[in-house]
C-alpha cells in the first residue's frame, strides 16, 4: 500500500509516502526521526509499518523543516535510514 | 426558519431478509464529522441501516445510529455478534468491539456498492476527502487524504445551501440551470469561497451560477488530489457528495471518466465497510475457537 499523509495548502504540496509493500517492519525510520513525525503502527491489515502521526499529519511542512536545510546536501534521516527505500517526501 | 442545509435523515431494511435464519449478524458503525450510519448485514448481505447527523458527542451518536437502523426490526444490539467502528469518532465508541480507519472502511465499502471491478474510490465526506486505490478484493493499494482543510467536502456544500437559500439535495440540478458554464470560483476554501459568491451574488450574478461556479471548483479541488494519486478504471464516488450531480457530473467530465452507478446510497459505504470487516472477524473468531 502507498500510504500517503500530509496535505496540499496554498503554499504547495506536502506529502509523506510510505510504501507499505516494500517496508520490512524494522522500525529504523521510526527511531531516526528526530520530532517524532515517523511511528510505527499496526495498520487495518495487521501489519507493522510506519506512519505519519496524527500529531504532526498537519503541519509536517513545518516539523519536517528542521530535518531540510535551505541549501546544501539534503539527506533526510528517515529516507536515510530506510534499507528499503520505502518512504519519500514529495517537497 | 428553514434550514437549507439540512438533509434527509432516513433509515432502510431490506423487505426480502429475516435476520433470524442468519449465521453472521455484523454491525458497521461510521461516525463521521457530520453524518452517522449505522449498518447490519446477515450473512454479508446488507439488511438495515439508518442514515443521520451526528451530534456533538460520538458514542451518543454511534448508539443512535445503530438503535435507530434496529428500530422495527426485532433484532437487539446483543444479538450482534460483531461492531465495529470507523470514521473520525471511531476511537470513542465503547459498545465497538473493533475500531478500523475509514480508508479501509471505505474500500471495502466501495467494492461491496459498486463490484470487485472498482480500482478507484474517492470518498467525498463531511469534513475531509480522500483517493484511495484498491485491488480487487477492496483492499486499499494506496490512498492520500486531504484532512487539513474542508474544501471539496459535505461541510462546504452545506455553507453554502445556507448562504444561497437553496436546499441542499436541488443543488446539483440547479447547478445545470445556467446559460453558460461559469468559470470557478477561484478559492476552494469554505470560507473564501463564501465571500467570494457573496460578491457575486452582490454584483447581481444568477443564483445557479453561483452554484456552477462553486460546484466546479469543487470538482477541481478532488480532481488534483486524484491526480496526484492517479486513478485507474472503474471509478467510483462514496460519502455524502456522491449525491450532488453538480459536482460530480463536472468531476467526470474533468476526468474524462464516468463513475460507476452504486447499489446502494453511496454514503453509507464506510458502514458497509465495517459490516464486512466485522463478519471477517467473526469468521476469523470461528475458525480459532
Amino acid at each position: 500500500m502507498k500510504a500517503n499523509y500530509g496535505y496540499k495548502d496554498g503554499s504547495g504540496e506536502y506529502f509523506i509516502t510510505i510504501d507499505t509493500d516494500k517496508c520490512n517492519s524494522c522500525g529504523d525510520c521510526a527511531k531516526a526521526c528526530p520530532p517524532k513525525v515517523i511511528v510505527m503502527i499496526t495498520n487495518d491489515y495487521d501489519e507493522v509499518v510506519p506512519a505519519v502521526s496524527d500529531e504532526h499529519r498537519k503541519k509536517i511542512k513545518y516539523d519536517c523543516a528542521p530535518c531540510k536545510p535551505i541549501s546544501g546536501p539534503r539527506s533526510l534521516p528517515c529516507v536515510a535510514a530506510c534499507r528499503p527505500v520505502a518512504i519519500v517526501h514529495s517537497w | 426558519m428553514v434550514e437549507f442545509w439540512r438533509w434527509k435523515e432516513y433509515r432502510w431494511t431490506a423487505p426480502d431478509i429475516d435476520w433470524r435464519n442468519a449465521g453472521i449478524i455484523s454491525c458497521g458503525i461510521d461516525v463521521g464529522s457530520v453524518s452517522t450510519q449505522g449498518v447490519i448485514m446477515t450473512d454479508g448481505k446488507l439488511y438495515a441501516y439508518s442514515n443521520m447527523r451526528t451530534g456533538s458527542n460520538s458514542p451518543d451518536s454511534a448508539k443512535r445510529g445503530l438503535d435507530w437502523a434496529l428500530e422495527g426490526t426485532g433484532l437487539k444490539q446483543e444479538n450482534i455478534h460483531f461492531i465495529v467502528a470507523t470514521g473520525y469518532g471511531r476511537i470513542n465508541i465503547p459498545m465497538a468491539n473493533k475500531a478500523i480507519t475509514e480508508i479501509a472502511c471505505h474500500a471495502r465499502g466501495a467494492n461491496f456498492m459498486y463490484g470487485p471491478s472498482v480500482r478507484t474510490v474517492l470518498d467525498m465526506g463531511g469534513q475531509d476527502c480522500k483517493a484511495i486505490r484498491c485491488d480487487e478484493k477492496g483492499k486499499v493499494t494506496a490512498f492520500l487524504m486531504n484532512d487539513k482543510c474542508a474544501a471539496g467536502t459535505g461541510r462546504g456544500m452545506e455553507v453554502f445551501s445556507d448562504l444561497l437559500q437553496v436546499h441542499i439535495e436541488e443543488i446539483g440540478d440547479l447547478s445545470f440551470q445556467v446559460d453558460k458554464e461559469p468559470p470557478p470560483v477561484s478559492s476552494t476554501c469554505v470560507v473564501f469561497a463564501k465571500s467570494e459568491a457573496s460578491a457575486m451574488l452582490r454584483k447581481g450574478v444568477p443564483k445557479n451560477e453561483v452554484i456552477a461556479a462553486y460546484c466546479s471548483a469543487m470538482a477541481h479541488r478532488v480532481f488534483s488530489l486524484l491526480e496526484r494519486l492517479g486513478v485507474e478504471k472503474d471509478f467510483g464516488i462514496t460519502g455524502g457528495i456522491s449525491k450532488n450531480k453538480g459536482v460530480v457530473d463536472r468531476l467526470e467530465k474533468e476526468l474524462g471518466l464516468k463513475s460507476l452507478t452504486p447499489r446502494y446510497d453511496a454514503q453509507i459505504a464506510g458502514g458497509v465497510g465495517a459490516a464486512l470487516f466485522a463478519k471477517s472477524l467473526v469468521e476469523k473468531q470461528r475458525a480459532g475457537a
